[in-house]
């Protein structure tokens, strides 16, 4: 499985809705994700993908999108 | 010797704003002048030590010190090692000046001799950056710029909480023209609305009429009306004068060419707890979300301490909140308040959960909509009137 598809997978897990074609959602505004999911996504990639993100490097900013974070997961790969 | 307390009076924005001139037309051309900044900065922070507050300035110097020691002894273990103890040995002699002035009061009637205006806020700051240095988002560090991040002098006292790293990206280098015309044009607005909030509101609700309603409440005792009006206005006074001191601590940053981050986004208009704290004294509550909540939820579920997701939640909160009430200070009042915010967010995520899972059969129109507005401010005025401290004057004294 590439990193998009699990990466979508997890996200479908913690929101209970398929973001493969809204990857520009805004999860964080449209509440579909608070800090404890998001402590959940990191954990997720850590064990799925062997990515290891730091809490203090989660910029909501910057992991707001499906596509941010896949850009983000893909980079760490 | 004259003594300067930030955004005080009208003279001291005159005294500021003239200082900051020369740097201003620096920044318009593109050069931030560093050296007169340093002197500028350096200046007004020794005016605000002057006189009979000469020994928190000592307190001050002697807490910087003990800071960078702490901070660099850290940051040299952790080139080649990374055991959990040590860092928590760190974090726990970052924050124990904090501790100590805070502890003080509960056993003496003197305040504590390492106290100074603004140690709450430059503790935020070094644990913050001990807690990078922990996860490696910071690795380099230098003195010079770890103290001028702790002392930037718009927000040395009280705030906004700015992030090392987002400070650092800023303060070196400058900003385009149109970009800080942009800032200066946001700067001009924040003075104005903070001198409306601070000086006309604020001085409305805070100075005119809630000795006035203090005094009524005291009067008559027990639970009144005027006990009920103190609350709203006290709620208001606490928002505006804060919200006010904010506004100005960010436009005097802006015209420095710094974007510190805004400290409340119209908190009285969230929908929930939860929303709420997104939007009230947001740079502390977002510090205490990345560096208290998530840190705990994330120690928990990683060791796997607790099973169940929501029992985390819910225990990351009671700690979160209960942290946040002991470093308002150790008096039941804001301990209470810290446990009310708790149990008021835990509850929050119940019912979020319950509408989210019968979202077909929710109602959501615009009286929901006020009704949630209505009922979320009544529990923060509520909870501010547990802040106050004016029920432990009224039951207890």
């Amino acid at each position: 499985m590439d990193t998009k598809t699990t990466v979508l997978n997890i996200l479908q897990d913690l929101t209970g809705e398929d973001l493969s074609s809204a990857l520009d959602t805004d999860l964080f505004a449209t509440a579909l994700l608070d800090s404890m999911d998001t402590v959940q996504l990191l954990l997720e990639l850590q064990d799925q993908l062997g990515i290891s993100v730091p809490v203090s490097e989660f910029d909501r900013n910057e992991w707001n999108t499906p596509n941010k974070i896949i850009a983000k997961a893909s980079a760490a790969q | 010797m004259i003594n300067l307390q930030p955004y005080a009076d009208p003279q001291y924005f005159i005294y500021l704003l003239v200082a900051l001139i020369p740097l201003m037309v620096g920044l318009w051309h593109g050069h931030r002048l560093k050296v007169y900044e340093v002197l500028v900065s350096l200046s007004f922070i020794v005016l605000m030590f002057t006189g009979e507050k000469w020994h928190q300035g000592v307190a001050l110097i002697g807490y910087l010190i003990w800071q960078v020691v702490v901070i660099f002894a850290y940051a040299h273990y952790r080139k080649a090692h990374n055991q959990t103890s040590w860092f928590v040995i760190a974090v726990l002699a970052s924050i124990f000046p904090l501790v100590i002035v805070k502890l003080t009061p509960v056993f003496s009637v003197t305040p504590s001799l390492l106290g100074f205006l603004g140690i709450s806020y430059l503790t935020f700051k070094a644990v913050q950056i001990i807690m990078e240095l922990r996860d490696g988002t910071i690795k380099a560090l230098r003195v010079w710029p770890v103290i001028r991040f702790m002392c930037f002098m718009p927000t040395i006292s009280s705030g906004p909480i700015d992030r090392f790293r987002r400070f650092e990206q800023d303060v070196e280098g400058a900003p385009e023209r149109d970009q800080y015309l942009d800032m200066l044009n946001r700067a001009v607005k924040y003075l104005f609305l903070g001198f409306l909030y601070k000086y006309v509101l604020g001085y409305l609700f805070g100075t005119v009429w809630l000795p006035q309603l203090a005094h009524f409440a005291l009067r008559i005792g027990g639970f009144s009306w005027s006990l009920v009006g103190y609350m709203y206005d006290y709620s208001m006074y606490l928002f505006f004068d804060f919200a006010g001191y904010s506004l100005f601590a960010v436009a005097i940053s802006l015209i420095m060419g710094i974007d510190t981050p805004m400290n409340f986004n119209k908190p009285f208009a969230a929908p929930n707890i939860k929303e709420f704290w997104n939007r009230w004294h947001m740079s502390l509550s977002f510090w205490f979300r990345d560096f208290v909540f998530m840190r705990t939820t994330f120690f928990i579920m990683k060791h796997k301490l607790i099973k169940n997701r929501i029992r985390v939640s819910q225990v990351a909160y009671l700690i979160n909140f209960l942290v946040m009430g002991f470093w308002h200070g150790v008096t039941w009042y804001y301990i209470v308040y810290g446990l009310f915010h708790a149990a008021a967010i835990i509850i929050n995520d119940i019912w979020l959960r319950f509408k989210k899972k019968h979202r077909q059969s929710m109602p959501h129109n615009r009286f929901t909509q006020a009704l949630a507005i209505f009922i979320t401010f009544n529990v923060v005025c509520f909870s501010f009137l547990i802040f106050s401290g004016f029920l432990d004057t009224l039951f207890f004294k």
